[in-house]
């Protein structure tokens, strides 16, 4: 309910009821949320590498480590994120768009200039690629929340983002944000990854953290909007799987106000980590345990003061568990945590080569991407890979993060100029 | 004295060829059907058709038959309506009966169909894999609050867990039944059952008698309009306690014990005069209101530590707005019980046309908390007509926390749903207080009965999981994604929040 405030000052003829979601698209154009009214369902690859030295990679890197696991998708959606790719912006909040038409541009933007204060709009940097077709029209915009109406609205910068980005998806016609966060952004489309990739230009950019995603829908047409990553704020999460327990993670994340317009698993694993993440301020490992919950036989083994926790944090965020096969990528600007389901349903392999922390669906990715690694393994259900960028604000307890004990260390530079992707 | 007009409903047809003339029939029957004069003679119509005699008849001799007296057709006028009249000419009183609404009222849990995986995800064998019943009863935080040890893990900030939370090994409790309505034995057998399964039964309205004190983690405590058998110890030895409000069988409308059921045990335990009636007043006479509620739960659990109290009502029209204010008084959970509910005795107008079905109290019950962001403070027990595992499942799928069994319970002790309750001459020794019936349950039996039919149902609720693709409850409950409808009005389905089956 608290994104009423603002929702009270849009223009009321351009708000659908969103209770019937269910039906076929009303109007001319549809929304991008009513071309997936039904739950997605599919089988995928991920990658996930982090430089916890915060040096910086070419977005050439993502691309190979998903070129080489081309046949878990099927073309249509893949898609990629990288953080630290905005040196020039760093304090600016970063609104990737794609938009259906041209009004749905004016409407988002109408929205931007009277909530927002803008810094820089621009299209986004695209070349021709064979195989790419269908693009919407895309726009980054580099901006903060005009200070009056984040006043009037009483909510943190990061709050009326949150809330302005479920405003535009669940309202305003034809426009979509890909990504929202700061110093980060998204690039995502109807394709093969490689392709989207190129099509981003992707090798301009540099990032410490880089996730990719190629995805294989079974049951919709693949459309810009659902290929992975999702993302709310610099969070942003790849997922292979599908999550039995879409039904009640969804009326549990409503009760937050969340909406799950996009009817996928993986937008609901986005808003559940940044419920227990930013708003319940829950240490990652626990938002881990809370997501892929140990077993009660395991908890009543704990020792009492960490089965206490272990057994509030089930009972609590009971409803938010997902349950079902998948393993996710979740970046952020401080790193990445990879996890696998409580039973290990769907492939996760992770490797380190000194201060790179990589994961992958399949072993081959990391072979390809990696020259020399010190360690490969395949972390067991429910456990996190959780890599950290040194001086980067890191919601990760230091404690927990991974030790030298488990990874050995050796430092082993990246190449620094990266094959040429080849596109069909 | 004037002839009745009401013919016997059964016919009791004894094969005398092969009766052994033993009397066991005559010792049996709790109805004074027989009469023996060399062989036993039945009168048909004291016959409730509960089966006592022909499962105990030596001989296999007996069979009870309806009694195929034809009326002239006459869809207005159905026969126990003409039965009705007929009796109230003579008696003019109100028709009493017992167990629950038998009434042809469309049952929804029969129109909802379950989900199972296919190969986008992969379902799960239970007999292979962790399958996860475990639940824990009662009010939690919106969120886990945690603080460093500072050994690199962590420990609950204070007040933030889950530590007044009741766990329950598998999410189905024993429902309500008051010692008085029901016998010591049946008490005992539900109190073992409920200990050896990690579960709770429910002393009902009518206190708890010292032989369930060993059993006291297991119970749930009742507070009803009556106020039997209340005293701060009661309070205080149970696991929970709960305030009555209301019962799906007879919503509104209070209880009245005989004093021939009110022997010397009954008059101890409820703390009332041996002999006399034990009358619940219809509303609590110091609940006038939910400011009132939430004073007597205060009151309860300064009384008892803050332990969790619970709230059960009978399931009415605006039932989600009188559950979101019980949650809002403080309530630690909601007991919904639905039309279909069981009852030792109720009058029959009001059993049978009052309330309404307990999936659409579920549903609107937990849409509304949702709505309000305020399910976590409480729980859902839903009541009303659990028959079987599906219902079970569907149950939770709508947004129950935990099921509570009663007449499915009984049923599991002998009861044969003659609908006798409130003679006070039950044949398998369930709702009497006659010494010579009451022994027929033997706890230790009645115990073993009662654990096999939880337990075959928490199997059931296990392989309905698996082929859901899930391995715990939680990710079951109030998964409404994973029901479908079929043949429901869209109306219904709405409420419901449940598709049509095809989408």
């Amino acid at each position: 309910m608290r994104y009423e405030p603002l929702l009270e000052r849009m223009p009321t003829t351009r708000i659908p009821s969103f209770t019937d979601r269910e039906g076929v698209s009303r109007g001319e154009r549809p929304r991008y949320a009513e071309e997936a009214p039904f739950k997605i369902h599919g089988g995928c690859g991920l990658m996930g590498i982090c430089d916890e030295s915060g040096s910086l990679m070419s977005g050439q890197v993502p691309i190979r480590a998903m070129a080489v696991q081309r046949d878990r998708g099927n073309g249509l959606g893949g898609g990629f994120a990288g953080y630290g790719i905005y040196p020039e912006f760093p304090d600016h909040f970063c609104f990737h768009m794609m938009y259906h038409d041209l009004r749905a541009k004016e409407d988002a933007e109408a929205l931007f200039d009277r909530y927002f204060q803008v810094d820089l709009a621009e299209p986004m940097p695209t070349r021709p690629v064979k195989g790419i077709a269908d693009a919407p029209l895309l726009w980054r915009y580099f901006l903060n929340p005009d200070p009056h109406k984040l006043d009037e609205a009483e909510m943190t910068p990061e709050d009326f983002v949150v809330h302005s980005v479920m405003l535009i998806n669940s309202t305003v016609d034809g426009a979509f944000v890909a990504s929202s966060g700061k110093n980060m952004g998204a690039f995502k489309g109807v394709g093969f990854p490689e392709e989207i990739g190129h099509y981003y230009l992707l090798e301009e950019y540099e990032g410490h953290t880089w996730v990719g995603h190629n995805r294989f829908p079974t049951n919709t047409p693949g459309w810009w909007g659902g290929a992975h990553p999702f993302t709310l704020l610099d969070w942003s999460i790849v997922h292979n799987g599908e999550i039995s327990s879409y039904g009640i993670n969804s009326r549990y994340l409503e009760q937050f106000g969340y909406k799950c317009t996009l009817g996928t698993d993986t937008e609901v694993a986005a808003y559940l980590f940044d419920l227990m993440l930013r708003r319940h301020q829950l240490p990652i490992e626990l938002a881990c345990k809370a997501l892929a919950s140990p077993l009660w036989s395991e908890i009543d083994r704990m020792p009492e003061p960490e089965a206490e926790v272990m057994r509030s944090l089930r009972a609590v965020y009971g409803p938010g568990m997902l349950n079902g096969p998948f393993a996710i990528v979740l970046g952020f600007n401080g790193g990445m945590v990879a996890l696998n389901d409580r039973i290990k349903l769907r492939p996760l392999v992770a490797a380190r080569q000194g201060s790179i922390v990589m994961v992958a669906s399949e072993e081959s990715a990391i072979r390809e991407v990696l020259d020399a690694p010190d360690r490969v393994w395949a972390p067991k259900a429910g456990e996190p890979v959780i890599a950290t960028v040194a001086g980067n604000g890191s919601p990760v307890h230091s404690d927990l993060h991974l030790s030298a004990d488990e990874v050995s260390c050796a430092v082993t530079g990246m190449p620094e100029t990266c094959e040429t992707v080849e596109v069909s | 004295m004037p002839i009745s007009l009401i013919q016997p409903e059964f016919k009791v047809h004894i094969d005398y060829d092969k009766c052994h003339k033993c009397g066991r029939c005559v010792q049996q029957c709790g109805w004074s059907v027989y009469s023996f004069n060399e062989r036993p003679i039945p009168d048909d119509s004291k016959c409730r058709a509960c089966h006592r005699c022909v499962t105990y008849c030596p001989a296999h001799c007996i069979t009870i038959k309806k009694n195929d007296l034809a009326l002239r057709d006459n869809a207005n006028w159905s026969p126990s309506l003409r039965q009705g009249v007929w009796r109230q000419a003579e008696t003019g009183g109100v028709m009493l009966t017992g167990m629950g609404n038998d009434k042809p009222y469309l049952s929804i849990f029969d129109h909802l169909l379950l989900d199972a995986c296919q190969v986008t995800n992969p379902s799960i064998d239970p007999l292979r894999e962790p399958m996860e019943l475990r639940t824990y009863l009662g009010r939690k935080p919106s969120a886990v609050e945690v603080t460093s040890d500072g050994n690199g893990g962590f420990r609950l900030a204070e007040g933030a867990g889950v530590q007044k939370n009741i766990k329950l090994d598998v999410p189905i409790i024993f429902s309500p039944m008051s010692y008085g309505s029901v016998s010591l034995p049946v008490h005992r057998s539900l109190a073992m059952a409920a200990e050896r399964l990690g579960i709770l039964m429910n002393t009902g309205e009518g206190g708890l008698h010292a032989d369930l004190y060993p059993y006291a983690d297991n119970v749930i405590v009742q507070v009803a309009s009556g106020r039997f058998g209340v005293d701060p110890e009661y309070l205080n030895r149970g696991a929970a306690v709960e305030i009555k409000v209301g019962q799906g069988a007879k919503p509104g409308i209070g209880g009245h014990l005989p004093g021939e059921k009110i022997n010397r045990e009954v008059s101890e335990t409820r703390m009332i005069p041996q002999g006399s009636d034990a009358i619940s007043p219809a509303p609590h006479h110091d609940i006038y209101s939910i400011e009132d509620l939430r004073q007597l739960i205060y009151s309860i659990k300064e009384a008892t530590d803050y332990k969790p109290v619970g709230v059960k009502i009978a399931a009415v029209h605006n039932v989600a707005a009188i559950a979101s204010g019980i949650v809002r008084a403080g309530a630690d959970y909601v007991y919904l019980d639905g039309f279909r509910g069981g009852t030792g005795a109720a009058p029959q107008i009001i059993r049978d046309h009052i309330g309404m079905p307990i999936e659409l109290a579920i549903a609107a019950v937990d849409q509304r908390l949702r709505d309000e962001g305020i399910r976590n403070q409480a729980s859902i027990i839903a009541a009303g007509s659990i028959r079987s595992s599906a219902d079970l499942a569907k149950a939770i799928a709508l947004g129950a926390d935990v099921v509570a069994i009663g007449s499915a319970a009984l049923m599991a002790l002998g009861c044969h749903m003659c609908q006798g309750c409130h003679t006070g001459s039950c044949s398998w020794g369930l709702t009497t207080q006659k010494p010579e019936l009451t022994r027929r349950v033997d706890p230790e039996w009645g115990a073993e009965r009662l654990t096999n039919l939880v337990s075959a149902w928490s199997h059931e609720l296990q392989e309905i999981l698996g082929a859901l693709g899930v391995n715990a409850v939680e990710s079951l409950r109030g998964s409404r994604e994973r029901l479908r409808s079929i043949g429901l009005d869209e109306q219904t389905g709405r409420i419901l929040g449940v598709k049509p089956a095809g989408v």
